[in-house]
């Protein structure tokens, strides 16, 4: 295939940031019209890795805020900013134990109806 | 917006053809690419268990000294990919499912007398090539 | 205050096809609230990925769901070919467009179907299912699957197409084009399926975007967003335009899928009119080691798929954000002083998949 005919490059940045820092970032974007287009967890080399990716429709953009934290450390939700990102954060809790705080609506591990606590985290 | 504007569609089909086929009647026609069920020839088999290290599930098993092939049918979801990781290509996807049975078990495959034979034939004779080969080294170095 | 109860729906209910459970907070047969549940179907498959080797996965992948099933391989396949910034080679790309093309079209037909059996028309219930029926023989004859295709690998295509099956897709779009007319008439035009559909559950603009809805369910709302237009695959050559309604009732849920439908067989033709010659795939060497982002149009509307590699064979996680897992916030605010007879029909319209939501 010919150089032009190539698609697009879009942007689909991962920044890592700080914990504390999530909720200001969160904010700002949420300013700049985003919306939460996933959030997710992953286990790797015991550390937690959250992403958050946001999307922006006008220009098909994505930016995944990258947390890499410890199992006990706590995160503070982000609900009350995004209100359906509490789906992301129960599916978090539930299937990897991450220690997040303050979600709303929190359901309390009956989300997910399954027997097992946290099963990918292994 | 109006009312009753089915009728034309309800009414056609009440006096057309059945658009089923009228299976088992009437045999299924399958297309050539139709993924039914896997099938082995087995005497071309060589073993290495390819398939087996393949299959995502795991339904596969191989035993090359009894020059036997098994697979757990109701494991299977014939995605085919041991079909293209074998070596020998005597794996084949076939069109058509499998006829039903009254107990679960899996399909075993054994190749015929004939090729069994002439494999241990080819298996003692290396055997016996390699020993020779080592007496000639022996004696060599002495 | 009036007395309110709490009713359980699902997770076996004749209208769901699949396991969501709904406990309703009612007010006479009003709906206060909605709080739902999922997991009666979780497998575990993103978990599997590290005991698969990552050419494996792409059949695992497949096997997410049943009807989106073309779609999650191919995502899958996307994203560890951008790890490892792999090359697809033209006519695997096109191929992968009429293949995702010809997978939302009887997509949209189930639904339509299902819709139309949600409102009680079991007729043209069968209408539709009878034109998708044509749809899945297509998919038979070139790939071999009628749901699950296993033609998705990594760096290409497993299966050509030739002259005679782009005939035989030709010819089968010829003839549905003409068979969904009456359907869509009816759809459309019929008083009693408008009455049942029309102003039931709308969602504003705002609303949708305020909930991060996805794919035709925001963009019956008025949301401009079709990750197709992106261009991955054969999208970037070929021309559409993004189908939206400003209503955002279930009825023009309805309208937008139907559109949907044409715009589909369009670009399957034009797909075909331009389906270069070549290669159908690139040898793959080496392990995918990194990670990436990538977001794909479903019949359901937008998913995300994240793959993270460590350079061995196995991947450490891969993720599936399904489009119905977005839409389940826009779906409980829909909820929210609908009737309780609507409640079905409400849930249907979001095009729920339960198995790819819960994986």
């Amino acid at each position: 295939m010919d150089e032009n005919k190539k698609a697009p490059e879009f942007e689909n940045t991962i920044v890592q940031i700080e914990t504390s820092e999530l909720l200001a970032k969160a904010i700002e974007l949420k300013k700049q019209g985003r919306r939460l287009s996933q959030a997710c967890a992953a286990y790797c080399e015991e550390k937690l890795e959250l992403s958050y990716s946001f999307a922006d429709d006008e220009n098909f953009g994505l930016l995944t805020l990258r947390l890499v934290l410890d199992k006990e450390t706590k995160v503070t939700s982000i609900s009350e900013i995004f209100p359906y990102a509490a789906f992301y954060e129960n599916e978090m809790k539930e299937l990897f134990g991450v220690n997040i705080e303050l979600i709303e609506p929190d359901y309390k591990n009956k989300l997910y109806r399954i027997r097992e606590e946290a099963p990918f985290l292994k | 917006m109006a009312v009753m504007k089915f009728i034309p569609t309800a009414l056609k089909n009440l006096f057309s053809k059945p658009v089923t086929t009228g299976y088992p009647f009437e045999p299924a026609v399958f297309p050539e690419r139709a993924r039914g069920h896997i099938s082995i020839e087995i005497d071309s088999c060589i073993g290495w268990g390819m398939c087996v290290k393949a299959c995502p599930l795991g339904a596969l098993t191989v035993d090359k000294l009894k020059g036997t092939w098994e697979i757990n049918r109701f494991d299977c979801v014939v995605c085919g990919y041991c079909v293209e990781k074998c070596p020998k290509k005597c794996l084949s996807v076939q069109t058509g499912y499998q006829t039903p049975g009254a107990d679960k078990q899996k399909a075993l495959y054994t190749k015929s007398p004939e090729v069994l034979k002439a494999e241990e034939e080819k298996r003692k004779e290396i055997v016996r090539k390699a020993a020779e080969a080592k007496k000639a080294k022996e004696n060599g170095e002495k | 205050m009036k007395k309110r109860s709490i009713v359980p729906y699902g997770p076996q209910h004749p209208v769901l096809p699949e396991p969501i459970h709904l406990d309703l907070v009612i007010e006479d047969e009003k709906i206060v609230e909605a709080i739902p549940s999922i997991g009666f179907v979780h497998r575990g498959l993103e978990s599997l990925v590290q005991k698969r080797d990552f050419n494996q996965m792409v059949y695992v992948a497949e096997r997410v769901c049943g009807i989106c099933s073309f779609g999650h391989g191919f995502g899958y396949c996307e994203a560890v070919e951008k790890i490892m910034g792999v090359e697809v080679p033209g006519r695997a790309k096109y191929l992968r467009t009429i293949w995702f093309e010809l997978s939302r079209l009887h997509s949209h037909l189930l639904w339509l179907g299902l819709l139309a059996d949600g409102f009680g028309f079991e007729n043209l219930f069968y209408q539709c299912w009878r034109i998708r029926e044509k749809v899945l023989d297509v998919l038979e004859l070139t790939t071999g699957g009628r749901v699950i295709f296993s033609v998705n690998k990594i760096g290409g295509v497993l299966k050509d197409v030739d002259e005679d099956m782009l005939a035989a897709v030709k010819d089968m779009l010829d003839k549905i084009e003409l068979e969904l007319k009456p359907i869509v008439k009816t759809f459309r035009e019929e008083k009693t399926v408008r009455s049942r559909l029309d102003g039931v559950g709308v969602l504003t603009k705002q609303q949708a975007h305020d909930l991060g809805c996805a794919g035709p369910f925001a963009r019956a709302s008025g949301i401009k967003s079709d990750m197709r237009k992106m261009g991955y695959a054969a999208y970037g050559e070929l021309d559409f335009d993004i189908i939206t309604s400003d209503v955002g009732d279930s009825y023009a849920r309805c309208d937008v899928r139907i559109g949907e439908l044409f715009q589909s067989i369009s670009i399957i033709r034009q797909a075909i009119e331009k389906l270069p010659t070549g290669d159908i795939a690139v040898p793959v060497k080496g392990n995918p080691d990194g990670e990436a982002f990538i977001r794909i149009e479903q019949p359901r509307g937008e998913a995300v798929y994240y793959v993270k590699g460590t350079g061995t064979p196995f991947i450490n996680r891969m993720r599936v954000r399904t489009p119905t897992f977005a839409n389940l916030a826009g779906l409980c605010e829909t909820l929210k002083g609908a009737d309780y007879a609507d409640v079905g029909l409400l849930i249907l319209t979001i095009d729920p998949c339960i198995s790819c939501t819960e994986r």
